[in-house]
């Protein structure tokens, strides 16, 4: 066993041990494991908040996007830095209406606000379609990571199956406190090791960023703008938009908004997480040092560990290795958690009505389980990039947005029905789209590269937005006679 | 609806319908690429601007429970 590993594991252990302490004289009702009773202060809310967006993906995958499709990598930034900005208008009410209705998780938020439970059982499946390529991304990176820091002692298989064990672990004995502590850690250790390699590579290899930018500039030009076709500008800014849209729509970002103890901190965090996102640019220059140094590499998701492990010790392998690590358990366990959390409220308790706190939490943490595995399997089988896994996440989960914004107006016209149809029909499209591989341009040959090129997101949120604002319309009237009658 | 809450969108034109017309190499700045320079300083840009709302808001002045 080398170093990186034995730091790998010490690691693991550690965090484990972080999420014993947390729970520790708390008495762990469905409330205080999901969302730690509502007593969370602006900088864990931060740290919370921070910590499900930095993930192993900002470590490998963007990395890797930037390696493989080089500026295609910076609507990362842009929509971090926008989507963040909208937490000073969008969250705030959300949090309010939460606390008032007693609401602990999205889909319970959406039955409670359209009166629907069967629209809840409808998000909390479309929450969990979503999570499951994100969940897919962070095993995945497990296995990357444990694989390529044991130089090949194990596999990348045998990785995923140790590593989804050790997830578990740390969800069931931990809840939403534990996450909060090992997300200090991983926050500081994170930030360190993306601006320590975003510094010390370049300057390393090409003197410095501008002698990096100016190699890369000889290399490969094509990566430092956005190509005429593909991932285009028309591409870059439909997904920007898509992706910031969608920024707090996630299920597992609505524990530690509930968990806010006030609506300020959601206020003061949209200074703060927009300049917070700056980390990513150094990733950036990691991705961009691995296209000169590493011309051969086939796959870009490993561009940053395999830089790493060609430029230094094992021991700092193992400390890269160690925040990957950490970078996977935190989102990993608040989008376990957040998932069960959904199934709990709106599936299990309307079916067995009066189900005691006990049982629940048993049935949410069997749901973690079976959700783990699938994911598993899943990060074995495909061969996708990290990338397009995180694209295809986003354009699912943006289509809860606009039924979740307009909710939040005094006078919402929409109905349940028009939320349920119109989400019904975004998420059909990008699955479709995803499934069957095909693309804008090859449904539509004839169009310019301009409409050919946005993401698909982008086309599916328009027709969730028409057939919803059309299903209410006519929902509405139709109520209003059956009052009337 | 606050006037100054108008600030918010300069970030969002800029980043989405400046990309068209910032896709460019040159000129480099701080040895940065200007594409890349653009959407980072947009970034500093957000933060910045979300600062001044959050100090002209009063809603940010009052004690909360």
């Amino acid at each position: 066993m080398n170093s990186a590993l034995v730091i790998i594991i010490l690691a693991l252990t550690l965090s484990i041990a972080l999420g014993l302490m947390a729970k520790r004289g708390k008495d762990m009702s469905m409330e205080q494991w999901a969302i730690g009773g509502r007593g969370f202060g602006g900088i864990f809310v931060f740290l919370l908040l921070a910590g499900e967006t930095y993930s192993v993906f900002t470590l490998l995958g963007t990395s890797g996007l930037a390696f493989n499709n080089g500026a295609a990598a910076f609507y990362l930034l842009a929509f971090t830095a926008l989507g963040t900005m909208t937490s000073y208008w969008i969250l705030p009410p959300i949090w309010k209406y939460a606390k008032e209705k007693n609401v602990v998780s999205q889909s319970q938020f959406f039955s409670s606000k359209y009166n629907s439970n069967g629209l809840g059982v409808f998000v909390a499946i479309v929450g969990v379609l979503a999570l499951i390529p994100y969940i897919t991304i962070l095993f995945k990176s497990m296995g990357i990571l444990v694989s390529a820091t044991s130089y090949g002692a194990i596999s990348s298989n045998v990785a995923v199956w140790v590593g989804m064990i050790g997830l578990l672990v740390y969800v069931m004995v931990s809840g939403i406190h534990g996450s909060a502590w090992t997300s200090t850690i991983k926050d500081v250790l994170i930030l360190f090791v993306i601006v320590f390699l975003g510094i010390y590579l370049p300057v390393h290899y090409h003197g410095s960023f501008g002698g990096l930018f100016q190699s890369v500039n000889e290399f490969k030009p094509q990566a430092l703008t956005l190509p005429h076709k593909g991932l285009s500008v028309s591409w870059f800014v439909s997904t920007v938009a898509i992706s910031a849209f969608a920024y707090f729509m996630w299920p597992h970002n609505a524990p530690t908004i509930y968990a806010s103890k006030n609506a300020k901190a959601f206020r003061l965090n949209a200074v703060l997480l927009p300049i917070y996102a700056l980390m990513v640019l150094f990733v950036y220059f990691v991705g961009f040092t691995a296209i000169v140094e590493l011309p051969g590499l086939k796959n870009g998701d490993l561009a940053l560990l395999e830089l790493s492990m060609k430029t230094f010790d094992p021991w700092f392998v193992g400390i890269v290795g160690a925040t990957g690590l950490l970078a996977t358990l935190v989102p990993g366990s608040m989008m376990l958690m957040s998932a069960a959390t959904m199934i709990t409220t709106n599936v299990i308790e309307p079916l067995k009505p009066g189900i005691s706190d006990k049982s629940k939490a048993f049935s949410a943490k069997g749901f973690v389980v079976l959700l783990s595995i699938l994911c598993a399997f899943f990060s074995m089988s495909g061969s996708e990039t990290l990338a397009t896994l995180y694209l295809t996440s986003f354009s699912l989960i943006t289509q809860m947005a606009p039924s979740l914004y307009l909710s939040l107006r005094k006078n919402n016209g929409i109905t349940k029905y028009g939320s349920g149809y119109g989400m019904f029909v975004g998420v059909a499209i990008v699955l479709y789209v995803t499934f069957s591989k095909t693309t804008m341009a090859s449904l539509f040959p004839s169009l310019p590269s301009v409409i050919q090129d946005l993401n698909i997101g982008i086309i599916a949120l328009f027709s969730n937005i028409l057939v919803m604002l059309i299903v209410s319309f006519f929902t509405k009237k139709s109520l209003v006679v059956e009052l009337k009658s | 609806m606050k006037p100054y809450y108008i600030l918010a969108a300069l970030p969002f034109i800029a980043i989405l319908g400046g990309a068209a017309f910032v896709n460019k190499i040159d000129p480099y700045v701080l040895g940065i690429p200007f594409f890349l320079f653009w959407i980072s300083f947009w970034a500093v840009m957000s933060s910045i601007i979300m600062f001044v709302i959050y100090r002209l808001d009063p809603l940010n002045k009052e004690v909360e429970e």
